[in-house]
């Protein structure tokens, strides 16, 4: 009894001794050297592989900043300024700072301002949808309403309002990774600087079709009318295809154009409520900082 | 209408959806259920009724919590497992043993995959096995009671229990002619092979499963079996009884070719029928269980991930 | 009844083909139509006409832009009033031609008699510029332009023309009644293509559900005047019509994946571009006519029309000139059940490829919700091409490509049929389709990217000859 507890012992332990051997010279001889520092970069970096960066996850970003030395052409916009601090502080150089972005829906096309005009039956996915006609509205352009951003997003920044059929992104979710931009086949979102304390002013429609096409599929959108390029002082607004388009690096969020825009097309969001609103207005919440729309 | 529906091609459907298919399994089911039922009474309308009211309650209520998708529960599918569930049952099983049976089916082999399509066992199956050896004396002991027609009670082991005792001699002389209308004695569905095949020849008509599947198994069986018999019919019992006794038909019609648990292709099916019958008759022959049906099927269903990689439809223009 | 149909997949929708013993009637002239520059597959024609402009029936207004293009003819006389964007079917802005109708005078050189022209031309060139210049493309869908087609590249060799008249499609009947009516000009459509393509046998199939045709063809061919054309009865099955089944059907030979019909010796082509192919060929005639079914569950038999129409009229006229639209009609599409594009409204036009104006009810058309997939595999047993679509939606889902690739998703041919059987009602094509896509653009790629490989590695080795 006690010779076979030994000689089992005894035999395994051998085993055990004779495989570790092996593994050792096997993992010696196929051992892959590689930069300590992608493992350094890649600890530092958010680890959400959201591919927001263009590259296939965090330990390819890492590869990539270490081979070319310098990271300035790369921006990983889930850990922002700080994270690229660190990785160009790993590699032993500096890096300019980016404005952080922030995904923005451009179409304000709610159930109420642009009916539907027939019943949508197939696959609730906005590409299969968009592959398959111009939508259900008269707007061959908006937002096609189906979700595919809010399936794109893994922050959970976005969700689908019930209320307007629209997406409604989650600023302090939102990293502004793109993956939401690239799902939608209809180009609906755009990354944009998220401003000063989040202020912006922006154009949220899309629509190219001449003014009163436009008008008629939709109350809220864009005709083209051109009254805010002659408000902007900043030479920021431009109008091509009978649609305005506000470019954030020459905006000085002075609001003007949000005034003069006919149809409530153009969004300002996050200024600090300055003078209490006309009565129809619920009254403000106590936070300093709400969003505003625009709409009269 | 004022507004008009658009959507992809195509814009019509087959007459067929999950739950007409499931009816269809229930009814095909049916010629066996009403054979059990008539010849074993009262207690196996208890079992019955036991079994598929747990299973649908089970899978309701599992789905609403704690898995909150309401959506997931189907309760043809539920019905049709606790059928399947009761007639692989002895008669005589208690009632609180076929609802721990339930549980086990719906709950563990069912709905902790993930509910409706996403089990890799045959959940039925499981809570029979799980009975089987938590339970043995429920289990393989036959105490048959009276049936519906005043028939006596009787007390005695399977077939196959009494060939996996005392080898092929124990049955020597059987009737196979009364094995394929009436074999007293086993779980409640095994009882009548024709009222089983009966059913099978309807799922066949109604084009709800092919025949590959159960084709293959018999095939397999038969084939095994004569091998093993030619080589000494003393110790191995050949094609006929193997085909005709325990819980092959039963198995080979309606357990093996659930949809979920069995391969999507053709030949896969094939393969997995082959595997189904010979671990099938391993385990007669050489396994101290009498029966393994249940297990072959289980282990097969294992496979089906696999054989799924496996064996692919025949694509157009590669041949 | 046959027993030759195609060896892979298929499905059996009921036939309800309930207009077929209306006879085509010809349906009079809107005041306005509206003539689409892309009506064929390929580049969109570009107008040749200015706004102001008299036109006549049969006159060239659109002229090809490019190899895989066709001549658009105006099918009024009258004048064009405006040259601009219009919604075609899907709700996509298209170039179109709106000529207002004034009288019905058509361009010289057309032979407008109802004679049967028999003798043809002998020359295959001469053959092959009428068919060009009159703008002839395929009428079984995908409106392919029909020289092209007849034209194989340079080493291969048509061994059979197959003329499809399956018509596989449920409700469908116009393909049915122009085999009735016009059989023998068909079978000189027939003759034609046989001449340009080297005299190649033909054989035309159709399925058994139409013995009428089946009986009309064999008594043309009867008369002896036409060798080498026969007439192939085929079992009834979905979707036989599709080019690919056809050719597996008729010679038993399967295309390879992303290879060509040509690519086996085959040549398919409708039966309504033959009849077109006649009528450019033997009567100078463009194509500006067609045959359309206006049919649909919620239609009663009085309301069930075959109409002969001028390309361009507005869907809304056709339908208004029938009846209206029923009212059960819950879905309005424009083709067949299984493979028809469902239409928003009725405000676009037809075009050469029209073959349906289809009401469907609600109870017909609407889709269940879908479930959860229960792994029967009646997708992957319906399927045409041999695809397991639960594993292509699988695989479109987690957006694998090299696995969609290895699954063919490139190979599907959008058929239907995996949706049309799936008991758990899982929009399958809807998701296998874009897989598809995402398949094809990937294949695109690598081979551009292979060919730019070869392109340098080309070059670099030519620099180093230079050194």
């Amino acid at each position: 009894m006690t010779d076979t507890v030994i000689w089992t012992i005894a035999i395994i332990a051998a085993l055990g001794l004779v495989l570790s051997v092996i593994l050792f010279l096997i993992a010696k001889k196929f051992r892959v050297e590689e930069d300590p520092r992608i493992d350094e970069i890649e600890k530092v970096m958010p680890g959400a592989n959201c591919g927001g960066c263009g590259f296939a996850g965090c330990r390819a970003f890492a590869d990539a900043a270490v081979k070319s030395g310098n990271p300035d052409s790369q921006f990983c916009p889930v850990g922002g300024n700080d994270v690229m601090k660190k990785v160009a502080a790993i590699l032993g150089v500096e890096v300019k700072e980016k404005a952080p972005q922030v995904a923005v829906v451009r179409c304000n096309g709610t159930c109420e301002a642009r009916p539907r005009v027939n019943e949508y039956d197939g696959a609730q996915s906005c590409r299969v949808k968009a592959a398959l006609y111009s939508g259900d509205t008269m707007c061959p352009f908006g937002c096609l309403g189906c979700g595919d951003c809010v399936d794109a997003c893994q922050f959970g920044a976005i969700s689908m309002d019930p209320a307007t059929g629209l997406p409604v992104v989650d600023d302090s979710k939102c990293t502004g990774c793109g993956a939401c931009a690239k799902a939608c086949p209809k180009h609906v979102i755009e990354l944009r600087n998220k401003g000063p304390r989040g202020m912006r002013v922006f154009v949220s429609c899309i629509n190219k079709d001449k003014g009163g096409i436009a008008r008629k599929a939709c109350a809220n959108a864009c005709i083209g009318c051109m009254k805010c390029t002659k408000v902007c002082a900043h030479d920021a607004i431009t109008v091509t295809d009978n649609v305005a388009y506000i470019d954030f690096t020459k905006c000085k969020l002075c609001k003007k154009c949000v005034a003069e825009c006919p149809t409530g097309a153009i969004h300002a969001v996050n200024f600090p409520i300055l003078k209490p609103k006309p009565a129809a207005e619920t009254p403000a919440p106590a936070e300093a900082i709400k969003k505003e729309v625009s709409n009269e | 209408m004022d507004k008009y529906l658009v959507s992809p091609n195509p814009h019509i459907h087959a007459s067929v959806s999950t739950n007409s298919l499931m009816w269809d399994v229930v009814i095909a089911l049916l010629p066996a259920t009403i054979v059990s039922v008539v010849f074993y009474g009262w207690a196996e309308l208890l079992v019955l009724a036991v079994s598929i009211a747990s299973c649908v309650l089970l899978e309701k209520g599992i789905a609403i919590w704690p898995m909150r998708r309401p959506a997931v529960a189907n309760s043809a599918s539920a019905a049709v497992t606790g059928l399947l569930l009761a007639l692989n049952l002895p008669p005589t099983t208690p009632w609180w043993v076929v609802f721990i049976g339930a549980l086990v089916a719906i709950g563990v082999a069912k709905m902790t995959y993930g509910g409706l399509g996403q089990n890799v066992f045959n959940p039925a199956l499981v809570g029979r096995v799980f009975l089987l050896v938590s339970f043995p004396t429920y289990m393989t002991h036959w105490e048959i009671p009276a049936g519906l027609f005043g028939a006596d009670a009787v007390t005695g082991p399977t077939l196959l229990g009494l060939v996996n005792e005392g080898g092929p001699a124990a049955v020597e002389g059987l009737d196979y002619m009364q094995t394929l209308f009436l074999n007293i004695g086993g779980s409640a569905g095994e009882i009548s092979a024709l009222a089983l095949l009966l059913g099978w020849c309807y799922l066949l008509v109604r084009r709800v499963i092919k025949p590959w599947i159960t084709l293959s198994i018999f095939g397999t069986v038969a084939l095994v079996s004569l091998i093993f018999h030619l080589a000494d019919p003393a110790a191995f019992t050949g094609p006929v009884f193997n085909l005709l006794t325990g819980g092959l038909i039963l198995g080979a019609c309606f357990m093996a070719t659930d949809y979920v648990t069995s391969p999507m292709t053709t030949v896969g099916g094939i393969v997995y029928g082959v595997g189904i019958g010979f671990i099938l008759m391993m385990i007669r022959y050489f396994g101290s269980y009498p029966e393994g049906v249940s297990f072959a099927i289980l282990l097969m269903n294992m496979a089906v991930p696999l054989l799924n990689r496996a064996f692919h439809q025949k694509k157009y223009g590669r041949a | 009844m046959s027993k030759v149909t195609f060896s892979i997949g298929g499905v059996h929708p009921a036939d309800a083909k309930i207009a077929r013993a209306h006879a085509t009637e010809v349906l009079p002239l809107p005041p306005t139509v509206w003539i689409s520059m892309a009506q064929h597959l390929g580049a969109p024609a570009t107008p040749v006409v200015a706004v102001g402009d008299k036109v006549k029936a049969g006159q060239v207004i659109g002229e090809p832009a490019g190899f895989i293009s066709a001549f658009v003819h105006s099918s009024v006389s009258g004048t064009v009033k405006s040259i601009g964007p219009r919604k075609d079917i899907a709700g996509n802005p298209v170039n179109h031609i709106e000529i207002e109708v004034e009288g019905d005078e058509w361009a010289e050189g057309i032979d407008l008699s109802t004679d049967i022209v028999r003798e043809i031309p002998s020359d295959r060139q001469f053959i092959l510029d009428r068919i060009k210049a009159n703008g002839v493309v395929g009428l079984g869908g995908a409106t392919f332009p029909t020289h092209v087609k007849l034209s194989p590249p340079p080493g291969k060799v048509a061994e059979c023309l197959i003329l499809n008249g399956a018509e596989c499609e449920p409700y469908l009947t116009s393909d049915f009644r122009i085999l009735l009516e016009r059989t023998e000009e068909i079978v000189i459509g027939a003759a034609i293509m046989r001449r340009v393509l080297g005299d190649c046998p033909c054989v035309i199939g159709i399925e058994d559900n139409k013995p009428e045709a089946i009986a009309a063809v064999r008594e043309v061919l009867a008369s002896g005047s036409y060798e080498g054309i026969s007439v192939l009865p085929l079992k009834k099955m979905y979707p036989q019509g599709g080019e690919k089944q056809l050719i597996d059907a008729v010679m038993h030979r399967q295309v390879r994946s992303g290879g060509l019909p040509i690519d086996v010796g085959a040549v398919v082509q409708n039966v309504a571009t033959s009849l077109a192919v006649y009528e450019a060929v033997q009567k100078n005639k463009p194509l500006v006519t067609n045959v359309l079914t206006v049919t649909g569950d919620c239609l009663d038999d009085a309301h069930l029309h075959n109409y002969l129409f001028r390309i361009g009229m507005p869907l809304s006229y056709i339908a208004q000139y029938a009846g209206g639209v029923p009212e059960g009609a819950a879905k309005i599409i424009s083709g067949g059940p299984m493979m028809g594009k469902a239409i928003a409204n009725l405000d676009a036009t037809t075009v050469k490829g029209s073959s349906s104006l289809l009401y469907l009810s609600e109870k017909a058309t609407r889709r269940h919700e879908a479930g959860y997939c229960i792994r029967c595999g009646r997708c992957a047993d319906a399927c045409p091409m041999g695809l397991e679509p639960f594993l292509l939606n699988r695989l479109y889902k987690a957006d694998d490509l090299d696995g969609l690739i290895a699954a063919s998703a490139q190979d599907c041919i959008e058929c239907g049929c995996c949706l049309y059987s799936c008991p758990a009602y899982i929009p399958l094509l809807d998701f296998v389709r874009q897989a598809k896509g995402r398949a094809m653009g990937e294949l695109r790629a690598r081979a551009a990217a292979a060919k730019a490989a070869a392109e340098a590695a080309k070059a670099s080795s030519s620099d180093n000859d230079k050194k």
